[in-house]
């Protein structure tokens, strides 16, 4: 039979780093940049963590590690690791309006390349035999359940048994889903994504909004990063085991029509489809699972598909996504 | 006037610039990533720049098989990047070169294992061939019927197409694996070489430079002088002025994706047939990727892209030397890659913008 | 109305893009309960002007005063907080979002959104004025005075008191504009400093208090529009009295070319734009078409040209031993291999007529690539063409491999007519041929056209300037919302009757 409660916490805990990832991305196509450099910046917002985690770990050697500090360590890096590659984007494709999908690719081969390179001097560090850097201690706290959610059975099992961070992506996308639905800030960032120049008209800081927009996807695209190491690898960095989930991310921005509220149940949905291979009952053939992977591809294909064919303008991409706004163009 | 409440810096968009200027800024440009690198290097290393350079040039040039790596590795990145350019020509984002290759690839293992065995290597060769190409075009015609018909982002479907491609790498390598339960294809035919592309002059790279090169030339002239590529850039220019003349707008998408994924599809069968002899999800090692950045830094002109994917490889090379010889990891070579890479995206700003600062407004182009 | 201060004074403003001087030291006094109306031919500034004021541009150089007190406008938010809203010819509305939050765009306020609050605001100013607008339907839904309306509403939510409109009845029908009118006028009376841009007489003597002129980027002079006249008007529009004299030879032997029955013609959202019409193009002869703009003019010459689809009629070539081709379901492919030279020269020319990032070369080869059977496209003809265009029609340009984007409006046409008779058409059909054009080379395109004609071409001419269509053309073809209001001969008809028939159709039948 079908282990659905082993199956659903498994599937959320592969959907967090995608929910993070698509919901950073959401808000930054919003402002009309396609940042493809979000598996990048996942990349260094993990590792920047990873590095936080691994100075605190190391200037505390032996001595018992303060809880808050663990956390709030390896966060701001990560936050700072991701904004940094955020402001680079901007910089490049909104100051210099450089073409945004090269930019998105360089930024994607930096960070990949940085995570790596950073990973293995650690792993140098250490001195490990493996090829990966544990931090299981800050692990811990990150990683850390809500106490009671042992005793609720099956209820706890998939409600309640993961890390804060996981529960803070939720919360992350359903504000931003509400920021971008409800209020004034969520309607200028809008307007400035889907048509620059009447937003520009209506005295709307073009070059602001795209800036915050981008920098604040980035900061929640690299949470998703640290979540990654932090709680799902139980603190444990391997060059390149992150793989394609930052791509994956951005297919589920399409695929939930720029909406990080659906987007919660979407990631969870890719990331059941991500692990399916692994409860489905295939006995020794192991090349179908590989078959079952291709799933949230090729359903994001037919969903774009399906979106471009009804032509319903609401579930378009936002109008002048990936291109430069320049005033006195004429 | 009232100078002082004039905006203190006011871009207005250049006319034109001279291609020397040009060349100059992106020299220029060059240069300075090239300190920045060295900077970075020397802060990681400690060591000093001049003999980071050296070691990058050693890394590259060094010996006649370093050589001879180098123009494979460019040959291919070249090969990818060649096939992008038609459609992005036609503003068709093609990210799906990666995928294409994959798939190209897959089909040339699939005839060497499948095939092997029942046909003289000869004619298995031309099988291949026209396996590979015909499975690059057909990976990249799919989003480009959709392009056509409904205009579906081929900037993500294509993107798509790349993961869908590598699973079903992943699946065919599971089924051929061998040995069982290694998960990975060894070398195809390894024995009996059957399959295996011909080795011009005992080189095992030389055939892959040599067609590469040929297909430089070819799309260097169908993009510059072939009813086809003018047909290319007009679509790309201005669908409208396309219609106005007669042009047929979605059989020049379907034509020319089918020309890029054929490509694609050739130098997924020179990694297969040529050089690696067996095939995994990672034979195109990104360069479907890197190749969109070769195409677009030198404004998809054939010949500058024998040059902007030596760029690249010499870097990718040298800095790999450099790991070795400075106990760093081969990543490094992607950080420098990136930093690059950023210098010479953001100095397009410079080309085609003018900064006219408050105090000398429309007089002095604030350059690099 | 002597003693007030002005509300907004320009002085000295200079504009330049690249080596276009749009404006060049323009004075300007704008007034509270004063309708302005900023008159002056296409091209001659009005709209960068205004641009200026409302912060979508910066002036080169000079001064801009708001009640008394001088300003620099860097960005349209600083035009919003000095009252000055403008209303743009192409509506500056995002498509996906409702009226009501295209209003609310770009103001300050509360974080959290209220839209029903908005929308009884909304409501509020559509009654006090008079607009009918659903401030929860979406903008994409809406015709385009609807939209039109939003724009109005979205300038007057901001609480603007000084009110910019650019041309904003170019694309209303004769009910719609009279309603505009009222509206403006009401808020004129409220103590609101309005401008309109136009380039239509009857709408400056009909609408405004006062009148400003500019031509060619300068400012002409100011006037009270009671104090004077069209005829004034016009030559300080033009510079000089209008005497065209244009050379309009005798059509020799015209025989019918193009017929054209019952064509009727939707867009894409369903909305007619031609409706049943039917009218014969004769050899050697021009035949004008006059209206209002976005009346059916380009549906028509695209629907013959093939480049639109079409609901119902028949377009018709007739050949000169009278067999008959009919062009409907054709693309312009297959009417060229019909053996009908059909020549095109729209309305879009960069956009459409010619790729402005192309050469003068690569540009001639856009009809004529195609032919031969060689792979390799040739471009040594083109080349001929390109400098035998360049030599005879006087095109200003460093060489042939320039591209045509860095040329000038009149030289880019130049280009782009000099391809188009080159291939020695039939048909000749010509959409605003001289718009932007300085008068040198709107004599130059008159004399190619008439050449043309001579030719035994048939010339639809498409313009919008009437002097110059009831000089220049043969017969005129008048259209009025999509429907024939009449063919007129353009030698006897007078301007006045022409303007009736594009208001209403059949012209003066009501009076």
């Amino acid at each position: 039979m079908f282990d659905i409660v082993g199956f659903i916490p498994r599937a959320v805990v592969q959907s967090i780093p995608l929910l993070y990832g698509s919901t950073g991305e959401t808000i930054t196509e919003k402002a009309g940049n396609l940042n493809l450099g979000i598996p990048g910046i996942m990349y260094v917002g993990g590792i920047s963590g990873v590095i936080g985690a691994f100075l605190y770990e190391q200037s505390c050697k032996g001595a018992s590690m303060n809880g808050f500090l663990a956390v709030a360590i390896p966060m701001l890096f990560c936050l700072v690791g991701s904004l940094l590659m955020g402001l680079l984007y901007c910089l490049l494709t909104v100051t210099l309006r450089a073409n945004q999908n090269v930019t998105g690719l360089a930024m994607t081969t930096f960070g990949v390349g940085f995570g790596n390179f950073f990973g293995g001097s650690l792993i140098k560090l250490t001195g490990s035999d493996m090829p990966s850097i544990t931090l299981s201690q800050t692990s811990l706290f990150f990683s850390r359940k809500l106490p009671f959610a042992e005793r609720l059975g099956w209820f706890g099992k998939i409600f309640l048994s993961y890390g804060f961070l996981a529960y803070l992506a939720i919360v992350i996308a359903f504000v931003c889903a509400y920021i971008l639905k409800r209020t004034r800030t969520g309607l200028h960032l809008r307007a400035v994504g889907e048509n620059p120049a009447t937003a520009d008209a209506a005295g709307i800081n073009i070059t602001r909004h795209k800036y915050i927009a981008t920098c604040a996807g980035s900061m929640i695209a690299g949470l998703g990063g640290l979540y990654y190491v932090m709680d799902y690898a139980c603190g444990i960095w391997s060059n390149d085991a992150f793989g394609d989930r930052g791509w994956l991310a951005i297919a589920l921005v399409i695929f939930t029509l720029w909406r990080p509220n659906v987007s919660v149940f979407a990631s969870i949905l890719f990331g059941g489809l991500y692990i399916l291979y692994l409860f489905m009952p295939t006995g020794t053939n192991l090349a179908v699972k590989e078959l079952y992977k291709m799933l949230p591809y090729v359903v994001t294909i037919l969903v774009l598909i399906a979106v471009s064919m009804r032509r319903k303008k609401e579930n378009h991409p936002p109008e002048s996504l990936g291109v430069a706004y320049f005033r006195e163009d004429r | 006037m009232n100078k002082s409440r004039a905006p203190l810096i006011h871009i207005t968009k250049r006319k034109t610039m001279p291609w020397y200027c040009a060349w100059g800024v992106r020299g220029a440009a060059i240069v300075a990533a090239l300190i920045a690198c060295a900077v970075v290097t020397m802060f990681m290393t400690g060591e000093n720049p001049i003999a980071i350079y050296a070691a990058m040039l050693k890394g590259a040039f060094g010996t006649t098989r370093k050589l001879w790596i180098l123009g494979q590795n460019i040959a291919i990145l070249l090969c990818i990047a060649l096939a992008l350019v038609p459609a992005f020509k036609m503003r068709f984002w093609n990210l799906g070169g990666e995928g294409q290759v994959l798939i190209g690839g897959l089909a040339a293992a699939a005839c060497m294992i499948c095939l092997g065995n029942r046909l003289p290597s000869g004619l298995l060769i031309a099988v291949m061939t026209l396996a590979s190409i015909a499975a690059g075009a057909v990976w990249a015609l799919i989003p480009a019927v959709f392009k056509a018909k409904w205009g579906t982002n081929e900037t993500l479907f294509t993107l798509m197409m790349n993961y869908v491609a590598t699973q079903l790498v992943a699946y065919f390598v599971i089924i051929w694996e061998s040995p069982k339960g290694s998960g990975k294809i060894g070398i195809i035919n390894q024995t009996t070489g059957i399959g295996w592309l011909p080795q011009i002059g005992g080189q095992k790279y030389l055939l892959n430079i040599l067609v590469v090169a040929m297909i430089t030339v070819i799309m260097y002239f169908y993009m510059n002088y072939s009813k086809h590529g003018y047909e290319i850039s007009v679509v790309g220019e201005s669908e409208r002025t396309a219609r106005y003349v007669g042009i047929k707008v979605e059989r020049v998408i379907l034509r020319t994706l089918l020309l890029s994924g054929a490509i694609c599809g050739v130098a997924g069968l020179l990694l297969v047939g040529g050089t690696d002899h067996t095939i995994t999800t990672t034979v195109a090692g990104g360069r479907g990727f890197t190749a969109v950045m070769v195409a677009w830094l030198a404004k998809f002109n054939p010949v500058g892209m024998v040059f902007t994917s030596f760029l690249i490889v010499f870097l990718g090379r040298g800095a790999s030397e450099i790991t070795t010889i400075f106990g760093l990891n081969h990543s490094y070579g992607d950080i420098l890659t990136g930093i690059i890479l950023f210098f010479i995206i953001g100095c397009e700003f410079f080309i085609n913008y003018r900064l006219n600062f408050r105090k000398s407004a429309g007089k002095e182009a604030a350059n690099v | 109305m002597d003693n007030k201060v002005a509300a907004v004074k320009m002085r000295d403003i200079t504009k330049t893009f690249g080596a276009t001087v749009a404006n060049d030291k323009v004075w300007l006094d704008i007034y509270r309960g004063e309708i302005l109306a900023l008159l002056g031919e296409n091209g001659s500034g009005k709209t960068t002007l205004m641009n200026m004021l409302s912060g979508i541009y910066f002036p080169d150089k000079g001064q801009i005063f708001v009640d008394g007190r001088e300003v620099s406008i860097r960005s349209p938010k600083e035009a919003f907080d000095l009252g000055i809203g403008m209303i743009h010819q192409h509506f500056k509305l995002v498509d996906v979002f409702s009226a009501a939050e295209n209003i609310v765009l770009g103001l300050k306020g509360s974080g959290r959104l209220d839209i029903d609050e908005v929308a009884k605001n909304v409501k509020a100013i559509c009654e006090e004025y008079g607009f009918e607008v659903d401030p929860y339907q979406k903008i994409y839904d809406m015709s385009v005075s609807q939209k039109q309306q939003v724009e109005i509403v979205k300038v007057l939510y901001r609480g603007a008191d000084i009110l910019i409109l650019d041309e904003p009845t170019a694309v209303l029908t004769p009910q719609e504009t009279d309603k505009l009118f009222a509206v403006l006028r009401n808020m004129r009376d409220l103590g609101k400093a309005i401008v309109i841009i136009t380039h239509k007489m009857h709408e400056v003597e009909e609408l405004s208090d006062r009148v400003a002129i500019l031509r060619h980027g300068s400012f002409v002079g100011d006037m009270l529009t009671k104090t004077t006249n069209a005829q004034e008007m016009t030559n300080m529009m033009v510079g000089h009295a209008v005497v065209l004299d244009i050379d309009r030879p005798e059509p020799k032997d015209p025989k019918p070319r193009i017929r054209v029955e019952g064509l009727t013609v939707r867009d894409i959202e369903g909305v007619v734009k031609l409706d049943n019409v039917s009218f014969t193009a004769n050899s050697g002869e021009i035949l004008g078409v006059a209206g209002i703009s976005g009346c059916g003019q380009k549906e028509l010459l695209e629907a013959i040209a093939g480049l639109q689809p079409i609901e119902s009629g028949s377009i018709k070539y007739i050949c000169d031993d009278g067999r008959e081709d009919e062009l409907i379901g054709k693309d312009p492919l297959s009417i060229q291999s019909l053996g009908v030279s059909l020549s095109f020269v729209p309305e879009d020319r960069l956009g459409m007529g010619l790729v402005g990032s192309m050469d003068l070369t690569d540009n001639m080869m856009l009809r004529s690539f195609r032919r031969g059977r060689s792979l390799i496209a040739d471009r040594k003809t083109p080349k001929k063409l390109a400098e035998k265009v360049v030599e005879e029609l006087e095109v200003n340009t460093p060489g042939v491999s320039t591209p045509v984007r860095r040329l000038s409006g009149g030289n880019v046409q130049k280009v782009l007519v000099g391809r188009e008779i080159s291939s020695a058409p039939t048909v000749l059909l010509t959409a605003y041929a001289v718009r932007g054009l300085d008068i040198n080379s709107s004599y130059m395109i008159y004399d190619l056209i008439n050449k043309q004609k001579e030719k035994g071409v048939a010339v639809v001419y498409v313009g919008e300037d009437l002097d110059v269509l009831l000089e220049l053309c043969d017969r005129i073809l008048v259209l009025c919302g999509g429907k024939v209001s009449g063919i007129v001969d353009g030698r006897g008809a007078s301007k006045r009757d022409v303007g009736m028939m594009m208001t209403r159709l059949g012209g003066a039948a009501n009076e």
